[in-house]
């Protein structure tokens, strides 16, 4: 079920009460990353959820999710890969990368492993095109790619997956 | 060595935390500022000159004096850290390394504005970056410079911080207010502008990071003082993120009076261009500024040495000139292909736009898909007038300037590479698919 721990509810009820009384509407944004951080994306029933949360209607939830990027409306893998290839990145070769990551998860662009572990993506400018070329992943960047950067950070996400399971 | 404001003590180990701060003289605005009426805030920052520094450089010290103060209505101070212009990362580099620059500029304009509420909207894929200015704003508090009373001054003030979630558009302030609200990032038609009719119809005044750490050497120095670094409009000193082909990428405070040649080239700044290539091209001041080629980028029309400000910049119009934007100085060598380029800038704002205005929503996928036809060989030579004639029809015929945004880069590359789209079309045998 979806439903907030004890804790992420106390964190919701904080960021409301930085706005003027009335205006809970403008904890949305911040209120969906907490959703996806636990989820790991938005399904419907999430949405509503959050709807019910902040007092809005649903429609005001779908609008919203609908617009921004970084949501997730349909399950992602454990470990998305989201290499920028925008000018900046393209010239210091972020083409070679994302080639290279394909080869090696033996997935396209927008799809995830079979095992559900990796999901590769490609996005725009990400504001660090001077560390070029580079993903996020997660909540940090991975920069200055090198394809044995690459090896490098799979094992790392496959040891970690091990390491919890 | 140019004089450095904001960049001096990047490199003093601890700077992040505030003991280490505040031991290299940090606060001392604050301690100067709520001494101050507000007013006379507002007018050293006035004297000093201090343009904005997100891209459009309107004079700071003016919007500031703009903003509206109707009987019993709360003000907002917004500080825009949404920072998404290809090639603009220097926003990044203050909040993760000097936070606490940021902080005390925003107390001392908050003070200056009124705002007991004051908002940091940044960009939702910087992720870790909020917990810094986090822990920056808790120590802040805790050593008294926020919260209520701030310093027995009578002054209260709170500092949030807010995360985007992937949209360059919510950049624009106007995107960003209705962002802020919980909506999606649709622009709103200016004027009223924020200044009046802002985040919750409030007056809403939005700056910069960088602009609004800047206010910490203009309260320092005296306005007077600060406006006699750098050269006419373009005062004080200006950070620019220089990437792509050159040796040295990164972040570099610059004081207004150094030439594109001497940025560009020297140790101290890009360090040249690697592997001994030459230099093709270069967009000076972020994605949406005009690309120029090298014989233009260091000579203005004129023949007189370019230098790295506002009026220099922008020497000659869109026919000859650039702008300073945003700061980001992206380099291409000679073995980069203009057409390429370009198509992954149109890609970007096709991505991009909000889709409230037909011209933008509809151009920029039409300028998308001509240009990568050119790009792998399919185009005609009428492709190239096609796309001049929609980038004209996008130009000043929607709400926000990203529709002009969007245009500019592609008018600049088919005005100066002409050649390069000709030869698109007519080798497309040599073109990669
Ligand atoms: N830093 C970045 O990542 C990016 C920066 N940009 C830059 O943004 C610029 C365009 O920004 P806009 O905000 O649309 O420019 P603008 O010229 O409409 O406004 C600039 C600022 O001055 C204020 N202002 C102007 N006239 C005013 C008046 N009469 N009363 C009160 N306030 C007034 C506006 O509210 C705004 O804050 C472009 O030139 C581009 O360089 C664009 C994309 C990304
Ligand atoms: C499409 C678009 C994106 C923008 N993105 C940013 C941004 O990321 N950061 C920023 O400071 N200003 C951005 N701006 C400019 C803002 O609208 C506004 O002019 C700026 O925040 C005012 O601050 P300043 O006067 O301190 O420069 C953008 C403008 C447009 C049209
Ligand atoms: S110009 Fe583009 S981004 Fe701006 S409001 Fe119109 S459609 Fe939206
Ligand atoms: S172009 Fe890739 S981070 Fe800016």
């Amino acid at each position: 079920m979806s439903q907030f721990s004890e804790e992420r509810l106390a964190k919701v009820k904080e960021i409301i009460a930085r706005y003027p009384d009335g205006k809970q509407k403008s904890a949305l944004l911040p209120v969906l990353h907490l959703a996806q951080e636990q989820f790991g994306w938005l399904s419907s029933e999430t949405m509503d959820y959050v709807a019910g949360l902040l007092k809005i209607e649903p429609i005001e939830v779908y609008e919203v999710a609908t617009f921004y990027s970084m949501y997730n409306l349909k399950p992602v893998g454990k470990y998305m890969f989201e290499v920028c290839q925008t000018g900046p990145c393209m010239v210091r070769g972020s083409e070679d990368i994302i080639e290279y990551i394909k080869q090696k998860l033996g997935i396209k662009v927008g799809e995830t492993t079979p095992d559900g572990l990796f999901t590769l993506k490609t996005v725009e400018c990400l504001g660090a095109c001077g560390y070029a070329p580079m993903m996020q992943l997660g909540k940090h960047y991975r920069e200055h790619l090198t394809k044995e950067k690459v090896d490098a950070i799979i094992e790392e996400c496959r040891r970690n997956a091990a390491a919890n399971n | 060595m140019g004089v450095k404001l904001l960049l001096d003590k990047a490199h003093v180990e601890g700077i992040r935390y505030y003991d280490v701060y505040r031991r290299e003289g940090g606060y001392r605005s604050v301690e100067k500022a709520l001494k101050m009426s507000p007013a006379d805030i507002v007018e050293e920052v006035k004297k000093s000159g201090l343009r904005g520094r997100g891209g459009a450089g309107f004079p700071a010290g003016m919007k500031w004096s703009f903003i509206a103060k109707p009987e019993g209505v709360p003000r907002h101070l917004v500080c825009n850290a949404d920072e998404s212009e290809p090639g603009t990362f220097k926003d990044r580099y203050l909040m993760e390394f000097l936070p606490h620059l940021l902080i005390e500029g925003l107390i001392v304009a908050s003070f200056a504005l009124g705002s007991n509420a004051t908002y940091i909207y940044i960009r939702g894929e910087y992720a870790w970056i909020p917990d810094i200015l986090e822990q920056a704003i808790n120590e802040a508090k805790a050593n008294g410079w926020l919260g209520k009373n701030i310093q027995g001054s009578g002054f209260d003030c709170e500092i949030y911080v807010q995360r985007g979630a992937g949209a360059y558009i919510c950049g624009e302030e106007t995107a960003l207010i209705e962002s802020l609200e919980g909506k999606r990032g649709n622009p709103r038609i200016k004027p009223p502008f924020p200044a009046v009719k802002g985040v919750w119809d409030r007056p809403t005044v939005v700056n910069n990071v960088e602009t609004l750490a800047a206010v910490v050497p203009v309260i320092n120095m005296g306005g007077e003082e600060y406006s006699k670094i750098g050269v006419g409009k373009s005062t004080g000193t200006k950070l620019i993120s220089a990437c792509g082909n050159i040796n040295k990428p990164g972040v570099y405070e610059i004081d207004m009076t150094i030439s594109v040649e001497e940025f560009v080239y020297s140790d101290e700044y890009c360090g040249g261009i690697p592997n001994g290539k030459r230099l093709k091209a270069c967009i000076p001041g972020g994605s949406s500024v005009p690309i120029l080629p090298a014989n233009l980028l260091f000579k203005t029309a004129k023949g007189e040495q370019r230098m790295m400000n506002y009026e220099s910049l922008s020497d000659g119009g869109f026919a000859t000139g650039s702008m300073m934007g945003s700061g980001g100085f992206i380099v291409l060598d000679e073995d980069q292909c203009v057409v390429k380029h370009t198509l992954t800038l149109a890609r970007f704002y096709r991505h991009e736009s909000c889709g409230q205005c037909s011209p933008c929503r509809e151009g920029t996928g039409w300028m998308e898909k001509i240009l990568k036809n050119i790009e792998t060989g399919k185009g005609k030579m009428t492709d190239i007038d096609l796309l001049w004639d929609i980038q004209r029809k996008i130009e000043g015929n929607t709400i926000c300037p990203l529709g002009d945004a969007a245009a500019w880069p592609v008018a600049a590359a088919i005005r100066h590479f002409r050649d390069e789209f000709e030869w698109h079309v007519n080798n497309p045998e040599l073109c990669l698919t």
